[in-house]
Formats: C-alpha cells, sequence, structure tokens
C-alpha cells in the first residue's frame, strides 16, 4: 500500500485519537463534554497502524508521528493508579512492620552486632579515661562532658521553647538525612550501612561509658531512654535495609544480580518510609519531651514503655489471624 | 544502530521506541535543578529570618532544607509526569522502564539512590553507570526501573509537501528502485524544503541514472511524489 492511500484510510482515526489524549492528558474526559468512549479501541487500532507503517517502511515522519500517538495511549492506559501505596495508614499498620519481620534475620543480626559493640567500648570507656579520645577529640569531649556535668550541665538547666523547635528541626533534617543516606549507601556492597552501624556504635558506646565513669549516667540515660526506642531502632532498621540492598549485589541467589537488587529495593522501600516516620517521631520526643526536668524514674519508666510499644508494635502489627 | 532508543513491546504487540536521554542533557537538568534548589533555599532562609534568627525560624528552616534536598524531585516526577523543573527545560522525563508515568515507589528510590551514585566521590559510580549501560541508566534507575528519555518534539512538519509546479507532479522512476532507495528519495523530499536550495540540488544531483538530465531536484521530488501514492 502506498503512503497516501495508508493515510488515507488512518487520517480521520489519527487525529481523533490525538484529541482525546490531549483532553485525557489534561485531566479531562467524558464529565467536561469531551468524548472519549471509543479511546482505547482507536488506540489498539493506532498501534496496528504503527506496526504497519513501521513493516512497510513507510515515511519515517510517519512511523515518528504513530510512535507518538501510540507511546501517549500506552503511558495513559496502562500507567499505575498512584497512591494505592503511600497510604500512612496502611504503611505503619502493617506493610512496615511485615516488612521488618520479613528481614528479621537481618534486623537481629544488626541488633546484636549494634548492641553488642556498643556494650563492649562502653565497658572500656567506663574502665579507662581515655580510650574516648582514640575517636574524639578534647574540645567535642568536654561539650559533652558540659551538656550532661549532675552539678550545673545544661541538661541540669532546662531550656525554653525557642531551643525546642530548633532542634526539632535539626534533628529531622541530621537523623533522617542519615537514615536515607545509610541506606542509599547500602547499595555499596552493604560497606556504607555496616560502617554507619559501627560508627554509631562507637559513638554511642564510647559516650555512655565514659559519661557514667565521670558521674553523668542519670541525667544522660534519662535524657535518651525515651527517644532512643524510636531513634537508635529506626536508624537500625535504615542499616538492616541498606545492608539487603548489599546481599542482594553480593548473593543474589537464583536471580541475576539486577534482579535480586531490584526485588531488594522494593522489598526495602516500606522499611524506609518507616524508619523516617519513626525518625520524626523521635525528633519530636528528642526535641520536646528528653530535655524536660522531670523526675528520673518518670522519664526512665516513660522510656521503658515506648520501648515496649515499639517492639510490640514491630512484632505484631499486620499480623494476620492465625498468623 | 547509532540511536539511542529503548524499545518497549506493549501488550498490543507493538514495539514503541522510547529515545533514552544520555549523561549529557541529564547532568544538564541537573545543575538546572539543584540552582533552583539552591534559590528555593535563598528565599526560605530572607523569608523566615526576616524577623531575626529566633529557634522557631531556624528549626522552620532546618525543615524546610531536609524536604527540598529529599522531596523536591520525587514531588516533581510523581506529580507533574515525570518532570522536574530542570528537567522540564532541558526536555527530559522520567518514565517506568515500560513507558509508563513514574510513581512514588520508584521516585522514591532513584532520587535516594543518588547517594549511591555518588560514591565515591563526584557521582563516579552513576557517570560510570550511565555511559555502561545501553539505556544510559544510572544505580538508582536500574534499581527502581527507570528511564530517563527525551520528550518528543512537536511531530516535525516533515511531511513531504505537496508538489508545488508542474515540473514536481508524480513521475516513475526510470529504474526499479530497492526499499531503502525508495525510502532515501522520500527521506529527500521531506527533508528538502529544510536545506538550502544549493546544498539541496548538490544531494539530488548524486543519483544521477535516475534524474537523468535537468533539474534533478524536482525530478527527485517528482518521483517522491509517485512513490508515496500522491495522484497526479
Amino acid at each position: 500500500m502506498k503512503l497516501a492511500a495508508f493515510e488515507a484510510q488512518g487520517r480521520a482515526r489519527w487525529d481523533r485519537l490525538a484529541v482525546q489524549l490531549d483532553a485525557l492528558e489534561l485531566g479531562q474526559g467524558a464529565a467536561d463534554g469531551v468524548d472519549v468512549a471509543d479511546w482505547p479501541a482507536l488506540y489498539r487500532q493506532v498501534c496496528n497502524d504503527l506496526a504497519l507503517a513501521r513493516d512497510r517502511q513507510l515515511s519515517s515522519a510517519l512511523v515518528e508521528e504513530l510512535n507518538q500517538l501510540a507511546l501517549r495511549g500506552h503511558q495513559l492506559l496502562y500507567q499505575a493508579r498512584a497512591g494505592q501505596w503511600w497510604s500512612l495508614g496502611r504503611v505503619l499498620g502493617s506493610e512496615f512492620p511485615r516488612a521488618v519481620r520479613r528481614e528479621w534475620k537481618l534486623v537481629l543480626v544488626c541488633h546484636l552486632v549494634f548492641y553488642s559493640l556498643a556494650l563492649g567500648l562502653g565497658a572500656l570507656a567506663y574502665r579507662s579515661p581515655d580510650v574516648i579520645y582514640s575517636v574524639m577529640d578534647e574540645a567535642s569531649v568536654r561539650q559533652f562532658e558540659g551538656m550532661y556535668d549532675p552539678e550545673q550541665g545544661t541538661m541540669r538547666k532546662g531550656r525554653g521553647a525557642e531551643d525546642d523547635a530548633q532542634m526539632f528541626g535539626f534533628y529531622i533534617w541530621n537523623n533522617v538525612s542519615i537514615a536515607f543516606r545509610t541506606f542509599a549507601s547500602g547499595l555499596a556492597f552493604g560497606v556504607g550501612a555496616i560502617a554507619s552501624l559501627v560508627w554509631n556504635a562507637l559513638s554511642l558506646g564510647l559516650v555512655a561509658g565514659h559519661l557514667t565513669r565521670e558521674g553523668s549516667a542519670e541525667p544522660f540515660f534519662t535524657f535518651i531512654a525515651a527517644h532512643s526506642a524510636f531513634e537508635l531502632t529506626a536508624m537500625l532498621l535504615a542499616g538492616a535495609a541498606g545492608m539487603r540492598l548489599g546481599l542482594a549485589l553480593v548473593a543474589p541467589g537464583a536471580h541475576t544480580r539486577l534482579s535480586a537488587v531490584r526485588a531488594a529495593a522494593a522489598q526495602s522501600l516500606p522499611i524506609i518510609a518507616g524508619a523516617a516516620l519513626m525518625l520524626v517521631v523521635a525528633a519530636g520526643i528528642e526535641a520536646f519531651w528528653s530535655p524536660r526536668l522531670l523526675p528520673p524514674a518518670l522519664k526512665l519508666s516513660v522510656g521503658g514503655v515506648l520501648w515496649a510499644l515499639v517492639a510490640l508494635w514491630l512484632s505484631l502489627a499486620g499480623r494476620a489471624r492465625g498468623d | 544502530m547509532i540511536d539511542t532508543i529503548h524499545a518497549v513491546q506493549t501488550p498490543e504487540g507493538v514495539d514503541l521506541a522510547l529515545p533514552v536521554a544520555g549523561p549529557a542533557p541529564r547532568g544538564l537538568a541537573y545543575g538546572l535543578d539543584l540552582l533552583i534548589q539552591g534559590v528555593a533555599l535563598s528565599a526560605a532562609q530572607t523569608l523566615l529570618f526576616s524577623a531575626g534568627q529566633t529557634g522557631f525560624a531556624i528549626g522552620l528552616y532546618l525543615i524546610a532544607v531536609f524536604l527540598l534536598v529529599w522531596f523536591y524531585p520525587v514531588l516533581f516526577e510523581v506529580l507533574s509526569r515525570g518532570q522536574t523543573p530542570g528537567k522540564r527545560l532541558v526536555g527530559v522525563r522520567v518514565v517506568h522502564e515500560n513507558g509508563t508515568p513514574i510513581g512514588w515507589s520508584a521516585s522514591v528510590l532513584r532520587n535516594f539512590l543518588l547517594v549511591a551514585d555518588f560514591l565515591p566521590l563526584l557521582y563516579l559510580a552513576g557517570v560510570v553507570s550511565m555511559c555502561v549501560d545501553p539505556s544510559f541508566r544510572r544505580l538508582g534507575d536500574l534499581a527502581a526501573g527507570t528511564l530517563v528519555v527525551h520528550v518528543a518534539r512537536e511531530p516535525r512538519a516533515l511531511r513531504a509537501a505537496a508538489p508545488a509546479d508542474e515540473r514536481e507532479r508524480p513521475v516513475a522512476p526510470a529504474l526499479p528502485l530497492t526499499l531503502e532507495e525508495q525510502r532515501a528519495v522520500i527521506a529527500f523530499a521531506e527533508r528538502a524544503p529544510l536545506l538550502s536550495s544549493e546544498r539541496a540540488d548538490e544531494i539530488a544531483a548524486i543519483p544521477s541514472s535516475l534524474t537523468q538530465g535537468a533539474e534533478p531536484r524536482a525530478r527527485l521530488v517528482a518521483i517522491a511524489a509517485w512513490l508515496l501514492g500522491r495522484s497526479a
């Protein structure tokens, strides 16, 4: 068939589809008085036309035009419904805890490594005063010693709403960014995630041990008791998600590396979303509750309750009956 | 062969051709986005700190930084049909590998994994990945299953113009032409109006056995009209 005949026979349908696609792309439809009822049928016809035009090597300008029409139709017809996955209640109520439990081995390993490392380093810093200087300089050690000084540290003076708001913003920017980076850098064979895990264990353990040695255990632990339930757990979950990415690359099993990484990334996404939300909660607690001057017993028991709630939530939420 | 086209097979059994965008336009789009983010940040700074650097203002500013750095690309890509402002200016767009519009999961993944593309420094991993992959995908694109493609220009006005005068009325070629030769003649007729008339004459003079004699250009256009099946 010659081009002219082909075009004479198809032109009306191509132009009609183009008009319909214009309307549909603007989010208009039958409600706006545009007749779009038959566009999927027209689209399929245009797909046929495209295949014919290409096969017969008709003008490349025409092939390009039809390819464009078919592509636009394809995008409209086969687009994913947005926002289903993204419902907050579903993520927090089931997707996130389920995703965490699906990775329970990795999460458990992260917790064991992190806390044993932190505990060991804490004991080391508690026994000898010099250990902490091997990773921190004198100025920063003096700074946090001053913060948690049992007599006149900043933690003993309390602070105003201004500082709370500033610290809230800072914790969100800083901590959630660290979690995202920990996750993403896991793609480098897990190295980034492991480094972040080790560094966090190192600083937490050494500071806690050192402060306990200096007699500041009470202001320190009453400060971190509540928000640590969310913050440490979320950081470890982000680390586990990052290690899942790295592991998929190192040991893809029966899959190609590419498809293993894709599956791992898709599975880690609810974990990262949940961890980010946990860190926002942690930022709120750390900014507005943790610095309050309240009886240590109260602060420690609130902390204990939050730890228990986090553990219960992650282990039970989203289980189907009889699971 | 030389074009970078990513073919997607649709359920209708046709191959759609997606023209993927290479490192240069993508880098340019990224640079423009960084610039826009920088301007937005300094605007937020002036606005928030106009009443002095209070703790509230600093807190709000840091939250704005957080949202702008991590969610600017995600929100624009999902809500603005795959285009951040930088991509819109350059004329590229992000789509799923099957050509459908990008959704939340893929956009979050590809943009967060930009961190991995940065490693070990200055986006080395991302650039290497783009240069190695036939569809110019960086690590984030590979993991999220996305592509960056050129936005189609308005369909070009590349249709062989209707015969302008008597000399260009459809004429059958003197020799039988192969399919490839027919395409070349048609392509010439489509493009001739875009060339300078000297250059068009020069090209038309090449297939001398076909044009036979004077005014090779008009002759070629006439043959193209015949090949296209135009009525005289």
